[in-house]
């Protein structure tokens, strides 16, 4: 960390740096999108994109969490449990204890902020490398979720309606013809509100500078540990918004999933853009990364390319993408 | 949105009926989405796919999630499957609820369903093959109590504690035990995912806390080949193991004894009667609600069987 790394305004660093990145990010989405379209005629389907866009929702919000994460340097290994406890402890409120949804929504969101707490104590104040901290949550809360939902998966059959924050269609409703899931618009409002604190909030300008230069901000009198956990709380109450839409999706909360998950929420992120070495990222980066990871996957089931081809290819693509980034960089500069 | 999802689903249906479809039997494509893809079980299901796939003259794709805990990554792959308007869809269910509204959508597109291995909770599927998991796991408690003389305490290794065929296996095991043999004692159930490390590790601490345990049972390839490594790292003689499914060690093992013998369930079977029964669907003829896929018992007497033999896979 040089003192060329100090950090810049969060605002203009959001439209100003990356966005050759989010533009290189951009061009490769909508090139893809081209060259499914022209590969076969079932691609380009209304059917399709919903399917491709209701696909991205649950891995997008990921990304989104892990974004603010790894923004200040940190990374996030626990997001995929996370989410599966976030959606356990939704399951156990709303069918267990039989209560009214909102307590349910309230419960996991709670859960997931409180989760993303106990990670930010564990890298703020006890200094454990962020790595080992969220390693350590991962397997934590994978086996807290399989003890708490007795290890069978929980259903949400009592709560009516539960399914349709995910599966439902608000727009759909209202504009015939567009039927995008309410579980896509969530992910939209979702990486909205986060660009919005990134970028306008003073929790969002310390989250660059934590990634930019820690020791500078904190001899500059500001309680780096404070802002820390807030960020790790925010991006735990994010990862409970998504056990939310991935329990109505499956209308069950499914305490064995979970695990791999983190690793393609980070895969996306750093598809859009956002370095692992903290201090640079964009939200809009990592909704066009998320959605070229889903993207690529569907294409590829539509073109029945043989599954163990489909990974290679996912693979290439993760490493084109942030190549690609290291060379924009070093022209750069 | 549902009358719109409807509307779509009756256009799909109006083009799939307009088309000149079924008057070739090139032109009839089935995808099967499977609970799973690198392991050896299902490996040879799709080679059974691809054998009927073959001999009827029909493409089929293969496809299935890197484990099986990731149901909604399965939904996903559903969701492309339709999107690619098939005659018939293959369908091993990880979570017959999530699938639901997939599957609507499909019998609404007039797609038959075809469940295979372990089911679907649903009367969506028109016809269903797969292996009586309970009874299979019955006849490996028979194994176990005679190869124990009746007595003695017995561990299982489980793959997991949530798919059907894991809660089928263990119980199937566990209740015939309980109601049948009431001087053999079940010590410990545990899970180590199918994984053949964890399920090394938990044999031999189950190993260690029971000296005197007298018999294993691993509930698929990867549970019985770790129980099989860890009796042999603990140096134990005399435990009576008895596995589940084939694979390459574990046939090795049965050959030199380390365990007594296996359930093989018949997974060329499942996949070939699956894409059977979804070609006939798909042609308007009848098929029979369930296919029973059908299950035997081997050990060194007969792995060599040509009608074992055939059912193993390496």
């Amino acid at each position: 960390m040089s003192a060329v790394d100090a950090p810049r305004p969060g605002l203009g660093r959001l439209f100003s740096a990356g966005a050759t990145q989010r533009l290189l990010a951009f061009a490769s989405l909508v090139a893809l999108l081209v060259g499914f379209s022209l590969a076969s005629p079932n691609f380009m389907q209304m059917s399709n994109i919903i399917a491709i866009l209701q696909a991205t929702s649950v891995n997008g919000v990921l990304a989104v969490a892990v974004t603010l994460v790894i923004i200040t340097g940190g990374i996030d290994l626990s997001v995929g449990t996370m989410m599966t406890f976030c959606a356990v402890i939704a399951g156990v409120v709303l069918t267990y204890w039989g209560l009214p949804m909102p307590f349910g929504i309230l419960a996991a969101i709670g859960a997931g902020a409180f989760c993303g707490l106990c990670s930010g104590t564990f890298v703020a104040k006890m200094k454990i490398p962020p790595f080992i901290a969220t390693l350590g949550m991962m397997l934590i809360l994978k086996g807290l979720a399989l003890v708490i939902s007795g290890t069978r998966p929980i259903y949400f059959n009592d709560t009516p309606g539960f399914d349709l924050i995910s599966r439902g269609s608000i727009v759909g409703s209202i504009v015939p013809g567009l039927p995008i899931p309410n579980g896509v618009m969530i992910l939209f409002l979702v990486a909205i509100g986060t660009a919005y604190i990134l970028g306008r909030t003073i929790l969002g300008r310390y989250c660059f500078a934590l990634g930019s230069n820690e020791e500078a901000v904190r001899l500059s009198g500001v309680n780096t540990d404070a802002w820390k956990m807030a960020i790790y709380a925010l991006a735990g109450g994010i990862v409970g918004i998504a056990g939310l839409l991935i329990a109505s999706r499956l209308n069950s909360a499914q305490p064995a999933l979970g695990l791999g998950y983190e690793l393609e929420a980070i895969a996306a992120v750093v598809i859009g853009g956002t370095s692992l070495s903290g201090g640079r990222g964009t939200i809009l980066g990592t909704l066009i990364g998320a959605l070229i990871m889903a993207v690529l996957t569907n294409g590829l089931r539509i073109l029945s390319v043989a599954q163990e081809w489909q990974t290679v290819v996912t693979g290439a693509i993760i490493i084109l993408a942030v190549y690609a980034d290291q060379v924009r960089r070093r022209t750069a500069n | 949105m549902l009358t719109r999802r409807t509307l779509f689903g009756a256009a799909g249906a109006l083009a799939l009926f307009a088309a000149p479809h079924g008057a070739s039997a090139q032109d009839v494509y089935v995808p099967l989405i499977s609970k799973g893809f690198q392991h050896q079980f299902w490996q040879a299901v799709k080679a059974g796919a691809d054998q009927a796939a073959e001999e009827l003259g029909v493409e089929v794709t293969f496809e299935g999630p890197d484990n099986e805990t990731m149901v909604d990554r399965q939904i996903d792959m559903l969701a492309a499957a339709l999107a690619k308007n098939p005659d018939a869809i293959g369908f091993a269910a990880l979570d017959s609820q999530a699938a639901i509204p997939l599957l609507r959508q499909a019998q609404e597109a007039g797609i038959p369903v075809i469940a295979f291995d372990s089911g679907v909770d649903s009367d969506i599927p028109v016809a269903t093959a797969s292996t009586d998991n309970i009874a299979a796991a019955a006849l490996a408690a028979d194994k176990m109590a005679e190869l124990i003389d009746g007595k003695g305490k017995v561990a299982v290794v489980a793959h997991d504690q949530t798919s059907r065929t894991g809660i089928d296996r263990r119980d199937g095991f566990v209740k015939r035990i309980e109601a049948e043999y009431p001087d053999i004692e079940i010590v410990t159930v545990q899970y180590g995912g199918g994984d053949h490390l964890e399920s090394t590790e938990l044999t031999k601490a189950i190993l260690q806390a029971n000296p005197d345990l007298a018999g294993i049972f691993g509930t698929n390839e990867g549970s019985a080949v770790g129980v099989v490594n860890g009796v042999r790292e603990m140096g134990r003689e005399g435990v009576v193991v008895i596995g589940y499914d084939s694979g390459t060690q574990q046939k090795e093992a049965i050959r030199d004894g380390t365990m007594a013998g296996a359930i093989t369930q018949n997974p060329v079977g499942i996949g070939y009667e699956t894409v059977k029964a979804a070609v006939a669907a798909a042609n308007g003829d009848s098929v029979p609600k369930t296919i029973d896929t059908g299950f035997y018992w081997y050990d060194k007497t007969n792995i060599d069987d040509p009608e074992i033999a055939a059912v193993l896979y390496d």
